[in-house]
């Protein structure tokens, strides 16, 4: 008995169309990239890491180690002198004259077992000089600094990043719009508030792994839990002094991404260790504990508001400074700094603004993209300000959001005006959805109620010619096989693109496939699956290709048929004419195109399709103003809102009901669009009531799931609603934009002010853990504690 | 490093593998057996994304030694489904839109499988409860919570 219908869905876009890769998933039958077997050639890499903060490499000695009977191969820093990096070249694939974190890759082994290579790291003795660290952003400006990277003036750096050589800012974005200095007097209520937002990192349950062969001719394969193997084909080969296209990427399915697998973080381990032991695959695969804080982890920020508004609870000025804790290697958390500095406003009109974000170089673990891309730790602070700045006014927290959110043709911080978005509608109805104004009663004598809400906007960060291309080609049994260069992160692309292409071709979806695994060798190019720009701009490719194929088509059979191709159309995988009712079934022709109505020869053969899609019109940031007509592409927006009690005995914050509601222009499966905003509810819950990675002189406290606490099925709220609202975006394909990273930033200052709602209180930074509730509520004298 | 000569009954199907003392259930099953659709989160008995059955009970296969199963009965994920026909557990996961990466879909399976097992009729709290080893990044588990209570109604409809 099948208890799934199987069924045909002729217009899939709009559709919930069950995933197109979940059977595989769940049968257990898709190949992660610690699925797929090597056979005997494979060999097992560890890596020797350093254990200081920041310290001179003084000497190196691996004889010990090399001599251990299984040990193949190891490589040092000395062996590849390339720098590698996507913004900003700062960083070597193994250190050579210093580290400057704990964990820094210093030497990597090969061996045929991991058990080997492991012991093997014991016996490479390595010789450091201490020096000083820098542990904290804003004392990493300060001139008593030591300066990190010295050489900062020399590295490669994208046109858009702006480092100061001789300190440790990598990058300061500067926005200067109105004149903040007079507004101020002119504000009925002026608010000054500071946050410290503590690292977190990625925990996507599948760790980092890579696979690297280098033939005998010295190409190389790389096979990597990837989000970006595009990226990392360019990033690794450019500095391994590799042409591209002498490079090959894999990247079987991903146990989940949310940004840490990006970039290039590991992978560049691997490929050069295997450089030492050509024919033989490597395969490295980070610890859990490794993979805390020696990949990709989300940067501290040390966030400072000011923010007035007049007596109508208008803003009129907002002064903001970020202190980005970079870490040691900034290369791509500099565009971090720069996203948050032209977002610095939040959602909101404000004609006076003074933004200051600067990305500042610590010895701490390396700072990279996650989930929200500065968005979550920019918000967590100012939506809490905009509470307490219409709090002095006394107006109602939604009402001051209403009046100053951005609205169609808003202008920007940044000059230019924002396109038709929805976001007034996203924040009455997640205010409508939660009962605001309405206080519920708590469920028990103990307990203390609180609702809070919180408004947001992103934009994809990415360079103004990030791009995107696709192709379409069909089987002799007329079904369809897309090819993408974006990946499947858990996000749902894979599905969306079956559902694009089929609508644009005229095929059910359940004829189209996806060529994955993603094959840089293969597969058409994608930039990399970050940003929430796959849907935009990926599937902007898509159409283009599934056009192309469409017009090939309808060019062909309408030529056969002696009739114009505007009579023609594809319907569920059959031309038809609209004009003389034929019909011809799309596998009739795909391959071995049609015969000439006079017998003699044939027309058209193996169709196959292209697109592409890029941004033409973004114009860039003044580096002294950060204005600009048209800096981004476009912006998601939303909002949501939180109920939670507080338990007064324990401190402990249960979340009764969060509702979010976000403008994502059209929703392609509407059903994995409220899946993305569940799953971000949910990691920003996480974020702001339990997780902190501990760093201490330096060091990771605790890099292990026992004390660094994630969400569980128990902390779910109660009840979550998902409101999926639609302005379309212009030239979004069907209107649509993106959604994966916008669900997950809001969610934590609609929390700290649902808390404020229930007992008063605010802290200067998350988690807000029971024993920091509790803490709070007895200094406060909220609770007695024990007599 | 001593070898041991085990006899386990995995997916209702006797094997027979040498395996080292020092190594784990998992280990046995993703590097002896070829057996990937169990999967390695954490090594330290904490995502449960290595969750199979042991002798019904479900287990975090990287904290039991091969050793330990001999005589053993084990369920992985790759033998839920009977033929082409999946077990509803999987069928209503699928329905709910509760898998999204995927890599913590086995042991979540797994864990829900045992669940319904010993309990047919279980409330929201005692799902909660029986997936709360089962660590999940991507879904935030409300459709997975939402997937237990559909496999509930169709095994329920099943037996009546």
């Amino acid at each position: 008995m099948a208890r799934i219908e199987t069924k045909t869905t002729s217009s899939p876009v709009g559709e919930n169309t069950p995933r197109i890769d979940a059977r595989e998933k769940v049968t257990g039958a898709v190949a992660y990239t610690d699925d797929l077997q090597f056979g005997n050639a494979l060999l097992h890499a560890r890596i020797k890491r350093s254990s200081h903060p920041h310290a001179l490499i003084k000497k190196i000695d691996i004889t010990k180690a090399l001599s251990l009977p299984g040990v193949k191969a190891i490589v040092t820093g000395g062996d590849f002198p390339g720098y590698i990096g996507l913004y900003l070249q700062d960083r070597y694939i193994f250190c050579r004259d210093r580290v400057r974190y704990v964990g820094d890759p210093v030497a990597g082994v090969a061996a045929v077992s991991e058990e080997i290579a492991q012991k093997a790291l014991d016996l490479i003795e390595v010789e450091y000089e201490i020096l000083e660290p820098v542990l904290d952003p804003e004392f990493g400006v300060s001139p008593e600094a030591p300066v990190l990277h010295p050489d900062l003036g020399q590295y490669v750096v994208a046109g858009f990043i702006f480092p100061k050589p001789g300190t440790n800012i990598s990058n300061h974005f500067k926005l200067r719009k109105g004149n903040v200095d007079s507004a101020w007097e002119k504000c009925a209520a002026v608010i000054e508030r500071s946050y410290r937002i503590p690292h977190i990192q990625h925990v996507p349950l599948e760790p980092h792994i890579a696979i690297a062969k280098v033939g005998e001719m010295g190409d190389v394969t790389l096979w990597a839990s990837s989000q970006s193997p595009f990226a990392q084909r360019n990033l690794i080969a450019q500095s391994l002094g590799l042409s591209q296209s002498e490079m090959r990427v894999i990247s079987p399915a991903v146990g989940g991404g949310f940004g840490g697998k990006a970039g290039v973080s590991m992978e560049s381990l691997a490929v050069a260790i295997a450089m030492k032991v050509k024919g033989h695959p490597v395969k490295l695969r980070l610890t859990r504990e490794e993979e805390f804080y020696t990949a990709f982890v989300r940067q501290g920020l040390v966030a400072h508001f000011k923010m007035g508004c007049d007596n109508k609870g208008q803003l009129l000025a907002m002064e903001n400074k970020f202190y980005w804790d970079g870490g040691a290697y900034t290369e791509y958390g500099v565009n971090i700094a720069r996203a948050a500095g032209y977002s610095c406003t939040g959602p909101y009109e404000v004609p006076n603004v003074k933004g200051d974000s600067y990305c500042v170089y610590t010895n701490h673990p390396v700072g990279g993209p996650m989930r929200g891309f500065g968005m979550p730790e920019m918000h967590a602070g100012l939506e809490q300000c905009m509470d307490e700045l219409a709090l002095q006014i006394g107006m109602d927290a939604v009402e001051f959001r209403k009046i100053n959110c951005l609205k169609t043709n808003s202008i920007l911080a940044t000059g230019g005006r924002i396109h038709p978005i929805g976001l007034l509608e996203c924040i009455e109805k997640v205010s409508e959805a939660i009962g605001w104004g309405k206080k519920a009663s708590p469920s028990a004598p103990n307990k203390r109620r609180g609702k809070g809400v919180a408004a947001m906007w992103k934009a994809p960060a990415m360079p103004p010619n990030a791009g995107s291309s696709a192709w379409v080609e069909l089987a002799e049994d007329g079904k369809v096989n897309v090819g993408i260069g974006g990946q499947d992160l858990g996000q749902g692309s894979f599905t969306i693109s079956a559902q694009m292409a089929a609508a644009t071709l005229g095929v059910p979806y359940e004829w189209v496939h996806v060529a994955a695994p993603v094959d840089t060798r293969y597969s058409p190019y994608e930039w990399q699956t970050v940003a929430s720009r796959l849907t935009w701009s990926m599937g902007n490719a898509i159409v283009n290709a599934a056009k192309d194929v469409r017009r090939q088509i309808l060019d062909l059979v309408a030529e056969a048929w002696e009739e114009s191709p505007d009579e023609l159309d594809i319907v569920n995988g059959v031309v038809v004419s609209y004009k003389s009712e034929k019909e011809t079934p799309l596998k009739n022709l795909v391959i071995y195109g049609l015969p000439n109505p006079d017998g003699k020869g044939w027309k058209g053969g193996p169709i196959i399709g292209r697109g592409s899609f890029m941004p033409n019109d973004v114009t860039g940031l003044d580096s002294e103003t950060g204005q600009g007509e048209h800096g981004v592409v476009h912006y998601t927006t939303g909002a949501q809102a939180i109920e939670l009690e507080v338990d007064l005995d324990t401190g402990r914050i249960e979340i009764i009901k969060g509702v979010a509601a976000f403008d994502v222009g059209k929703a392609i499966n509407p059903d994995m669009v409220k899946a993305q905003m569940e799953g971000g509810m949910v990691q920003g819950l996480s974020s702001a009531l339990f997780e902190h990675l501990k760093l201490k002189d330096g060091f990771v406290q605790n890099p292990s799931f026992v004390d660094y606490r994630i969400a569980t099925s128990t902390d779910t709220p109660k009840e979550m609603q998902s409101i999926i609202v639609e302005v379309p975006q212009d030239d979004g394909p069907w209107g649509a934009r993106g959604i994966g990273e916008h669900s997950m930033v809001p969610t934590l200052p609609a929390i700290a002010n649902a808390i404020y709602d229930a007992i008063g209180l605010r802290f200067d930074g998350p988690p807000f853990t029971a024993e920091k509730v509790y803490l709070a509520m007895l200094d406060a004298g909220i609770v007695k504690g024990a007599q | 490093m001593a070898f041991h000569k085990i006899n386990v009954t995995i997916n209702n199907e006797l094997e027979q593998v040498v395996v080292p003392s020092n190594m784990t259930l998992m280990a046995m099953l993703r590097e002896s057996l070829a057996m990937t659709g169990t999967k390695n989160g954490c090594s330290a008995g904490e995502c449960g994304a290595c969750t199979v059955l042991l002798n019904g009970e479900p287990v975090n296969s990287c904290m039991i030694l091969a050793v330990e199963c001999d005589g053993a009965s084990i369920v992985t994920v790759e033998g839920l489904a009977e033929e082409k026909q999946l077990a509803p557990i999987q069928e209503a996961i699928i329905h709910q839109g509760g898998v999204q990466c995927g890599f913590c879909t086995p042991g979540v399976l797994l864990s829900s499988f045992a669940l319904l097992k010993r309990n047919p009729n279980p409330s929201e709290n005692e799902i909660r409860e029986a997936l709360v080893g089962n660590l999940c990044r991507c879904t935030g588990y409300v459709r997975i919570i939402e997937s237990v209570k559909e496999a509930s109604r169709i095994q329920s409809a099943m037996v009546t």
